[in-house]
């Protein structure tokens, strides 16, 4: 019996690479053609789209960041924007949510429960759900077309402190007690044990929460009305109607556009993968 | 000894104030823009502003009587219950199906995992727009290729087109995503169980039905709720890219729906109604979630 099933398995994984690189290859098309139409001028595509890379990235790439699509807001200044949005994002969160994991994991203080559950409703509900009231109150506390505006309301999401919770909760109890022994106070042992040994954690929430800072549309586009405070993904709905009011529509510039959009995110996934799948699959746990 | 002393505090530390002043920052932030707008939110539900919004009366249920009694709102229930349900469906077949085939592939099955992961880090609108250009009508050249085998290709004319390019675009990002879960999941499937099976003799499918399927049951669980959420609240920028809601309101789902009535139309009223919609929604499936997140816990 052996053998025959080692020669169907052979002849099972050949088919299964086939198949598995085809569909990897169709999804990657999308993204191919991003690449293909950003390397040549507009009106290469009115016979189609060509099926190599052209020539002329650099010209398109001069065309995008120096003179810009007319009306729009500058793709320098937005792609600075998102950058700073993320960044702040990623610090914001870690320096509420690790704090506030600390306290639920290390403290039995009154209304521990109360605090916990109250937090962590929000914990599978992106700000798309409530983004017309948070909006409203937003606009109140003076956070409409600001800085503050893109960065803190996206804060209040409970992702961050229930990963550094999972991590904490599954420390060996003596380690609290040996502590405590030492004469060690908690602010001490958040620093000295606490953290290095959440570093893993530390890593994935940051990739997590820079992706979600970098990647919001839906909110830029509501709490922002000036061109100076807009970011690089909700910009490119300008960048598209701007394209498309030429004679011959400018998509190779869209798509240079699209993909300066897309380079940040993608790289840190795919460079971080073993912290990001980490965190991603420690939500599951 | 003395930790014992101490049982019921075993690894904690005492006091109060500072784990309050720990928990404090992160606490005003969900309750500032989370918790006391889903709850000024139900005020806004139940009443009626003038033209100028200076002075609101008491309305009832009338702003969700106006949701449920036809027009684009009803509509609009209904085609997001239809992209839903099939997105969430396929995605997680294929995610399902992807993973199988990786986790068999040995070594390069981190190079398989980030070819198709990769599109779930795109931001949405991106993804949209790369979508948008490849199926523009006489330019795209997925456009060109479907009038080529004689399709009639015009998202922006015909409804059913627009929903099916828009699923696509959202599976095409979400695949990735199920594929991930399913494969840790699958690493954590013992092979004697397999073996096991295989060797009283059921096939190869029938083995992973009855026996590897209902152990990746909390997976599926989760996944399910997670694509149902991702479904329902991050299919606004791709919408608002593509389609804009249309054509006719073909693929007007909740959240877009919700923008256009608030920020559009300026009905905050109506607005807050469709908001609580979807508080419900959200809440029902966080409430399942956390059933489930909690007996893992427990089990631990």
């Amino acid at each position: 019996m052996r053998p025959t099933r080692g020669a169907t398995s052979t002849l099972g994984r050949g088919a299964r690479l086939g198949a598995v690189t085809l569909l990897a290859l169709l999804f990657l098309v999308p993204l191919y053609v991003a690449v293909v139409a950003a390397t040549h001028p507009a009106s290469a595509f009115l016979r189609g789209v060509p099926v190599l890379p052209g020539g002329d990235l650099l010209a398109n790439g001069r065309q995008v960041l120096v003179r810009g699509l007319p009306g729009t807001p500058s793709v320098p200044r937005m792609l600075l924007n998102s950058a700073l949005m993320a960044a702040s994002v990623t610090l914001g969160k870690l320096l509420i949510a690790v704090p506030a994991a600390f306290a639920i994991g290390f403290f039995r203080f009154p209304g521990r429960r109360l605090v916990f559950w109250l937090i962590f409703v929000t914990l599978m509900l992106p700000i798309e759900v409530t983004f017309f009231p948070t909006y409203q109150v937003s606009v109140q506390l003076g956070l409409f077309n600001n800085f503050g505006g893109l960065v803190v309301p996206l804060l209040a999401s409970a992702t961050a402190v229930f990963l550094f919770r999972q991590v904490f909760a599954a420390f060996p109890l003596d380690l609290v007690d040996a502590a405590r022994l030492d004469g060690a106070g908690p602010l001490r042992f958040l620093a000295e044990v606490a953290l290095p040994m959440a570093r893993p954690t530390l890593a994935a929430v940051a990739v997590i929460e820079f992706v979600y800072g970098w990647n919001q549309y839906l909110w830029p586009l509501v709490i922002t009305s000036s061109p100076s405070n807009a970011t690089i993904v909700m910009g490119i709905r300008e960048q598209i109607a701007a394209a498309e009011s030429f004679a011959v529509p400018q998509w190779n510039l869209v798509m240079l556009v699209a993909l300066l959009a897309l380079i940040p995110p993608v790289v840190v996934v795919v460079a971080m993968q073993r912290w990001f799948v980490r965190g991603l699959v420690f939500q599951a746990r | 000894m003395a930790a014992r002393r101490r049982a019921a505090t075993r690894g904690t530390f005492p006091g109060w104030l500072l784990p309050l002043a720990l928990i404090l920052p992160e606490l005003v932030v969900v309750g500032l823009f989370f918790l006391y707008p889903a709850a000024r939110v139900v005020e806004d539900s139940v009443t009626a502003s003038n033209a100028f919004g200076l002075s609101s009366r008491f309305v009832g249920l009338a702003n969700f009587r106006a949701l449920f009694s036809g027009g684009d709102e009803l509509h609009s229930l209904e085609v997001t219950a239809l992209f839903v349900g099939v997105t969430t469906l396929v995605a997680m077949a294929l995610g399902l199906f992807l993973a199988v085939q990786v986790e068999q592939l040995g070594r390069s099955r981190v190079l398989f995992r980030t070819l198709f992961v990769w599109p779930y880090a795109v931001p949405a609108a991106i993804g949209g727009t790369l979508w948008l250009f490849l199926f523009e009508p006489g330019i795209g050249p997925g456009a060109r290729l479907l009038a080529d085998l004689g399709v009639r290709w015009n998202f922006a004319l015909h409804g059913p087109q627009a929903m099916v390019l828009v699923m696509a675009i959202f599976v095409w990002q979400q695949v990735g995503y199920n594929l991930l879960f399913y494969l840790a999941a699958l690493q954590g499937v013992p092979s004697e169980f397999q073996e096991a099976a295989q060797v009283d003799g059921a096939g190869k499918l029938r083995t992973f039905w009855r026996v590897v399927f209902p152990l990746l049951g909390p997976t599926t669980f989760f996944l399910l709720v997670m694509d149902l959420l991702a479904g329902l609240f991050g299919s606004f920028a791709v919408v608002d890219l593509v389609t804009q809601g249309g054509p006719a309101g073909a693929t007007s789902f909740l959240v877009y729906q919700l923008y256009r009535d608030g920020f559009v139309n300026s009905n905050a009223n109506l607005a807050a109604a469709e908001t609580i919609v979807l508080l419900v929604i959200a809440g029902v499936l966080t409430v399942f979630q956390f059933r489930f997140l909690n007996r893992r816990v427990h089990y631990r």
